[in-house]
C-alpha cells in the first residue's frame, strides 16, 4: 500500500520534497547568494524532470479519485521539461532578485496543482488542483514587486479566475445535481442529455475557455501577459494552457463523449472566434509580451480544432501540439525575456536591427517564430498540420478552410516581427547581448526540440499509441 | 539512385556553410555544393535514360518508401518519372546559374548561399515526392527562403514585396492544404486513408469529391504559378528580389504551381479537371492577354519580364487544362524552357543593373557597343521569349498550339486563336525593349567605361543558353523524356471523357 502511494504519487512528492528543500534553504541560517541558489534548484529541477521516467506504474489512488497511466506520466515529463526551461531562462531576471526560493515556492505550488489536476479522476478533485494551480499564478503574476503593472495583472488575474471558478462550481453542483456523481467514468454513465446537463456542460466549458482563454472568455490574458514577469507569462501561456488543455482534452473525450453533438458545435463557434478575434489583436500588438499574448490565443482557436476531431487523431494531436508549443513558444519568450532583463526592453520597435547586433539569437527567435506559424521543416508545421487533419476527420472542411486561411493571417504577424529584426534599420540596436550558461542551455532546448520533434516521427508515434 | 540525395545534398552543402565567414570561402563551397547537384541531376538523367532503354515501363523510376508517421499513413515516399526529371533538371540548371550569378554577394553572404541552397533542396523535395503530405511540406519549405531572400538582399519596396509574395503563396498552399485534406479522406485502401500519390491514382474518388476539392487544389497551385487573378505577388516579388532570387522565383518556383497544379490536380481528379476545363482555359487566356497587355506598359525591364511570365506561365494552363496529350506535353515544355529562359532574361537584367545601377529602359542604351557579351544574352532571351524557331520558347508554345487545336470545338478553337494572338504582342514589347536598351547609341557617356561580362557571369549565360538551345534545336529528347509520363495521365483522363 505505502509502495503503491510513493510509486503512484511519485511526480507530486518529488515536487513536495522540492519545496520543502526550498522552505530549508529560505529559514537557515546562511544567506545564500543569488547565483548558486538558482544552480542548485536548477539541478533539483532538473532531478525532477528525469525522475518522471524511472518507476513507471498505473494505477488509482483515494478511492478512484487519483489516477496515474501512462499517458498522464508523460503529460507530466512535459510540464516537468517546460517548467525546467523556465527555469533556465529565467535565471538573468532572477540573478538580481531579492525572493528567489519564494518565487521558486510558488511556481513549483502550481506545478504540483497541475499535476493534481491532469491526475485528476474525480471533479472535485479536479476543481481542488485547479484552484491549487491557480491562486500560486495570481502571487507569481505580482512578482516584480516594484512594478504597478505587475500587481494590476495579479489583480485582474484572480478576480478573472475567481469568476471562472464560479462559473465551473456552479456547472459542478448542477452536474451533480443531474448525474448525482463526482467520478468521471460514473458520471459518463449517468449523461442523458437533459437540458440541465447541457446547461451545466456549458458553465464547464466557460470555466475552461477561461482557463485557456478562448474568445470570449479572453479578455483578462492581454493584460495579465502584459504586466506579469517575462517568466510568469511564459509559464502561463505555455505550462498552464497546456495542463488545462490535457484535462479539457481527456474530460470532452472519456466524460462528455455522449454529448459529443452540443460539444462539436460550441468548440466549432469557439475555434473560428478565437483565432480569428486572437489573430486580429495580435496584427496591431506593439508590445513583445502582448503580441504573444494575442498570437496564443490564436494558437488556442487551433488546438479548439484538434479537439473538434476524432478521438484517438484529435486528443493525439492536441497533446503532440501543446509539446510542440512548449517548445516554440518558450524558444520565442526565451529571447524576450533575455532582452527584457539584459535591457529592459519589450517594444517590437526596439528589435529593429537585431540581427546585425544578435545574429545567432535572431535566428532562434526566428526558427520559434516559423515554428508558431506553422512553416516547415520546423515541428509547429507538424503539429498545426496534424490539429487540421484532425479537424478535417469528421468532415467539416469549413471549419479547416477558416483555420487555413487565418493561418495566413497569422504569417502576416509572425513576418512582421521577422521583418523588424532582419530588415529594417535601426541606429541604436539592442546592443549585444553575452548569454549565459544556464539560459543556453535552454536555448538549445527548445531550438532541438522544434527541429526533432517534428522530422523525426517518434513523439508523435508515441503519444498516438498511448491515446489510442 | 536514391533520390533524396538531391534534398540532402544541398542541406549539407548549406550545413557546411555555417562556420564559414569570408565571402571567398563561402562562394567557392556553394559553387562545389550547386556544382554537384548539377552533375547529380545529369546521372540520374543518364541513369533514367538507361532504366528506359531497359524497357523498365514502371511509372515511377527509383521509388523509395519509407514510413514517417505510421498513423496517420503518411510516408516519405519518392520516385520520378520524366515529367519530374525534366524539372529537376531545370532546376540544377538555373541553381548553378544563380550561384555564379552571385558571385560578388558582398551582404551576409553566408546567410544568402544557405537560403539559396535551402530553396534548392526545397524544389527538389517537392519535385520528387510522390506523397502528398511530403510533397506539401516541401512546396512550403521553398516559401519563407523567398521572403528572406527578397526582404533581406532586394531592392526598391522589398518589404512590401516580400510580405505580399509570402502571404500570397501561403495562402495558395493553404488552398492546397484544404485541398489535399479532401482527397486523404475519401481514399479508403483497406479501411485506411492515404496521401500517397500511386496509391491514389488507382482510386476512383466520387465525382462530387472531386468537383468539390479540385478548385482548392487547382488555385492553390495555381497562386504559384500566376492563375489570373492571383498573379499579383509576381511582378512586385519579381522585381524586388536579388538577381539570383528572381532566377529562382520565375525559374523553378512558378513551376511547382504548374507542376502541383498537373501531378496533383488534374492527374488525380481526372472528372473534376474536364469538369473545369473551359474556366481553366478562360483564365489561362485572360492571363496571357492580360500579361502580354501589361507589359506593354512597362518601363522596368524586370518588371517587363515579369508580367511577361504571368504571360508564358498562362500558356503552361492554357496546355493543362486543353487536356490532350500534346497540349500537356507543351505545358511541361513551356514550365522548363519558361524556367532557363526566365532565369537567363533576369539573370541579363541583373547583370546590366550591376553596372548601370538602372532597370529604366528610358535610361538605357547602345549596351551592345559597351558589353556586347551581356547584350548577346539580352537578345538570345528576348528573342526565345517571343517564341524564336531555334530555341525553346518556339517548340513549347507551339506544342501548346497544336495540342489545342486537336479539340474540337469552336471555343477551343478561338481560345488557341487568343493566345497565339499574344505572341504579336509579346513580338512588340520584346523588339520595343531590345531596341531601347541594346541598339542605338550609348545613353549616357560613362556607360562608355563599363566592364562585359565576367567569367562567372559568362558561365552562368551559357549554361542557360545550352539548356535553351538545346531544347530548341532538338526537342525529340524531352519529348520522349515526356511521352510516358504524360500517356499516364491521358488514359487517366481518356477513361472518364469517354
Amino acid at each position: 500500500m505505502l509502495n503503491d502511494f510513493l510509486i503512484l504519487m511519485k511526480a507530486e512528492l518529488v515536487i513536495t520534497i522540492i519545496l520543502f528543500i526550498l522552505l530549508f534553504l529560505k529559514l537557515g541560517n546562511k544567506e545564500w547568494q543569488n547565483e548558486s541558489l538558482l544552480n542548485i534548484i536548477n539541478i533539483l529541477l532538473l532531478l525532477n524532470l528525469a525522475s518522471g521516467f524511472f518507476f513507471a506504474k498505473s494505477g488509482t489512488l483515494f478511492g478512484d479519485m487519483f489516477q496515474t497511466n501512462e499517458l498522464i506520466r508523460f503529460e507530466k515529463n512535459m510540464l516537468n521539461l517546460g517548467t525546467f526551461i523556465i527555469s533556465l531562462q529565467s535565471y538573468d531576471w532572477l540573478k538580481n532578485h531579492k525572493h528567489v526560493p519564494e518565487f521558486y515556492m510558488l511556481l513549483l505550488s502550481t506545478l504540483l496543482g497541475m499535476f493534481f489536476m491532469i491526475s485528476s479522476n474525480n471533479i472535485l478533485m479536479f476543481y481542488l488542483a485547479l484552484e491549487l494551480s491557480t491562486i500560486p499564478l495570481a502571487a507569481l503574476s505580482n512578482f516584480d514587486l516594484d512594478k504597478r503593472r505587475s500587481s494590476e495583472a495579479a489583480f485582474k488575474m484572480i478576480i478573472s479566475s475567481a469568476f471562472s471558478s464560479g462559473l465551473l462550481l456552479f456547472g459542478i453542483s448542477l452536474l451533480y445535481g443531474t448525474t448525482g456523481t463526482l467520478n468521471f467514468p460514473e458520471i459518463a454513465q449517468h449523461l442523458n442529455g437533459s437540458p440541465l446537463q447541457i446547461f451545466s456542460f456549458i458553465l464547464l466549458i466557460s470555466g475552461f475557455g477561461f482557463k485557456i482563454s478562448a474568445v470570449p472568455f479572453h479578455l483578462w490574458t492581454g493584460d495579465v501577459y502584459e504586466g506579469s514577469p517575462v517568466a510568469v507569462t511564459s509559464y502561463l501561456s505555455v505550462i498552464s494552457k497546456g495542463a488545462i488543455l490535457f484535462v479539457f482534452v481527456s474530460v470532452l473525450y472519456k466524460v462528455f463523449q455522449s454529448l459529443s453533438t452540443a460539444w462539436y458545435n460550441i468548440l466549432f463557434l469557439l475555434s473560428i472566434a478565437t483565432m480569428v478575434i486572437g489573430n486580429l489583436f495580435a496584427l496591431r500588438q506593439q508590445n513583445m509580451k502582448r503580441f504573444l499574448a494575442f498570437s496564443s490565443i490564436a494558437q488556442v482557436g487551433f488546438i479548439l480544432i484538434g479537439i473538434t476531431g476524432q478521438s484517438a487523431e484529435g486528443s493525439a494531436s492536441v497533446i503532440y501540439f501543446v509539446l510542440v508549443y512548449i517548445f516554440s513558444n518558450l524558444g520565442a519568450f526565451g529571447i524576450v525575456s533575455l532582452v527584457s532583463a539584459v535591457t529592459g526592453k519589450e517594444n517590437m520597435s526596439d528589435y529593429k536591427g537585431f540581427y546585425k547586433t544578435n545574429p545567432l539569437l535572431s535566428w532562434v527567435f526566428a526558427i520559434s517564430l516559423f515554428s508558431l506559424a506553422g512553416i516547415p521543416p520546423t515541428a509547429g508545421f507538424f503539429g498545426k498540420f496534424f490539429l487540421l487533419l484532425a479537424g478535417a476527420g469528421k468532415g467539416n472542411y469549413l471549419l479547416i478552410t477558416i483555420a487555413a486561411l487565418n493561418m495566413v493571417v497569422s504569417l502576416y504577424y509572425y513576418l512582421n516581427l521577422i521583418k523588424v529584426m532582419f530588415m529594417d534599420e535601426n541606429e541604436k540596436p539592442v546592443e549585444k547581448i553575452n548569454v549565459n550558461k544556464l539560459p543556453k542551455i535552454a536555448i538549445i532546448i527548445c531550438v532541438a526540440g522544434i527541429l526533432i520533434t517534428g522530422l523525426a516521427s517518434g513523439a508523435y508515434n508515441y503519444i498516438y499509441s498511448l491515446v489510442k | 539512385m536514391n533520390l533524396s540525395l538531391l534534398v540532402i545534398l544541398p542541406l549539407f552543402i548549406a550545413l557546411l556553410l555555417l562556420p564559414f565567414k569570408q565571402l571567398k570561402q563561402v562562394r567557392a563551397i556553394a559553387l562545389c555544393g550547386a556544382l554537384l547537384q548539377f552533375i547529380l541531376c545529369l546521372i540520374l538523367l543518364i541513369l533514367f535514360w538507361k532504366e528506359r532503354a531497359n524497357d523498365n515501363t514502371a511509372i515511377m523510376l527509383f521509388e523509395n518508401n519509407y514510413t514517417w508517421y505510421a498513423p496517420l499513413h503518411i510516408n516519405y515516399h519518392t520516385g520520378v518519372d520524366g515529367i519530374s526529371v525534366s524539372m529537376i533538371l531545370l532546376t540544377s540548371f538555373v541553381v548553378l546559374a544563380g550561384v555564379l550569378v552571385s558571385w560578388n554577394m558582398q551582404k551576409f553572404s553566408k546567410e544568402f548561399f544557405f537560403l539559396l541552397l535551402f530553396l534548392s533542396a526545397g524544389a527538389y523535395g517537392f519535385f520528387i515526392s510522390l506523397d502528398l503530405f511530403t510533397l506539401f511540406f516541401f512546396l512550403e519549405l521553398a516559401v519563407i527562403p523567398k521572403f528572406l531572400l527578397i526582404g533581406i538582399w532586394g531592392s526598391g519596396k522589398k518589404e512590401y514585396s516580400a510580405m505580399k509574395l509570402a502571404l500570397m503563396l501561403m495562402g495558395g498552399s493553404a488552398l492546397v492544404f484544404v485541398g489535399l485534406a479532401g482527397l486523404y479522406f475519401n481514399t479508403d485502401i483497406n479501411g485506411q486513408h492515404s496521401f500517397d500519390l500511386m496509391q491514389i491514382m488507382q482510386l476512383k474518388i466520387p465525382t462530387g469529391v472531386q468537383n468539390l476539392f479540385f478548385p482548392f487544389a487547382f488555385i492553390g497551385f495555381g497562386v504559384f504559378t500566376a492563375l489570373f487573378p492571383f498573379h499579383t505577388w509576381v511582378p512586385d516579388g519579381h522585381s524586388s528580389a536579388p538577381t539570383a532570387a528572381s532566377m529562382f522565383l520565375a525559374g523553378i518556383s512558378m513551376k511547382l504551381g504548374g507542376y502541383g497544379c498537373l501531378r496533383v490536380a488534374t492527374f488525380l481528379m481526372p472528372d473534376a479537371a474536364h469538369h473545369y476545363s473551359t474556366l481553366i482555359i478562360i483564365l489561362a487566356c485572360i492571363a496571357i492577354l492580360y500579361g502580354a497587355f501589361a507589359t506593354m506598359m512597362q518601363t522596368d525591364l524586370k518588371y517587363i519580364n515579369a508580367y511577361s511570365s504571368i504571360s508564358h506561365c498562362g500558356f503552361v494552363l492554357l496546355g493543362i487544362g486543353m487536356l490532350t496529350k500534346t497540349a500537356i506535353t507543351g505545358a511541361v515544355m513551356q514550365m522548363v524552357s519558361h524556367g532557363l529562359m526566365t532565369a537567363l532574361f533576369f539573370a541579363a537584367i541583373g547583370m546590366i543593373y550591376d553596372r548601370t545601377h538602372t532597370r529604366q529602359v528610358a535610361q538605357l542604351g547602345g549596351l551592345l557597343k559597351v558589353m556586347p557579351f551581356i547584350s548577346a544574352v539580352f537578345v538570345i532571351a528576348g528573342l526565345c521569349s517571343l517564341g524564336l524557331p531555334g530555341f525553346s520558347g518556339f517548340v513549347a508554345e507551339m506544342t501548346v498550339f497544336v495540342g489545342s487545336w486537336e479539340n474540337a470545338g469552336r471555343f477551343y478553337h478561338i481560345a488557341t486563336i487568343v493566345a497565339c494572338a499574344s505572341i504579336v504582342v509579346t513580338a512588340v514589347y520584346i523588339l520595343r525593349a531590345t531596341g531601347q536598351v541594346i541598339m542605338g547609341p550609348v545613353a549616357r557617356s560613362e556607360y562608355n567605361l563599363l566592364r562585359d561580362a565576367s567569367w562567372n557571369e559568362k558561365l552562368a549565360a551559357s549554361l542557360l543558353i545550352i539548356g535553351i538551345v538545346a531544347i530548341g534545336i532538338a526537342p525529340f529528347w524531352l519529348n520522349d523524356l515526356l511521352s510516358p509520363a504524360t500517356d499516364i495521365i491521358i488514359q487517366k483522363l481518356a477513361s472518364i471523357i469517354k
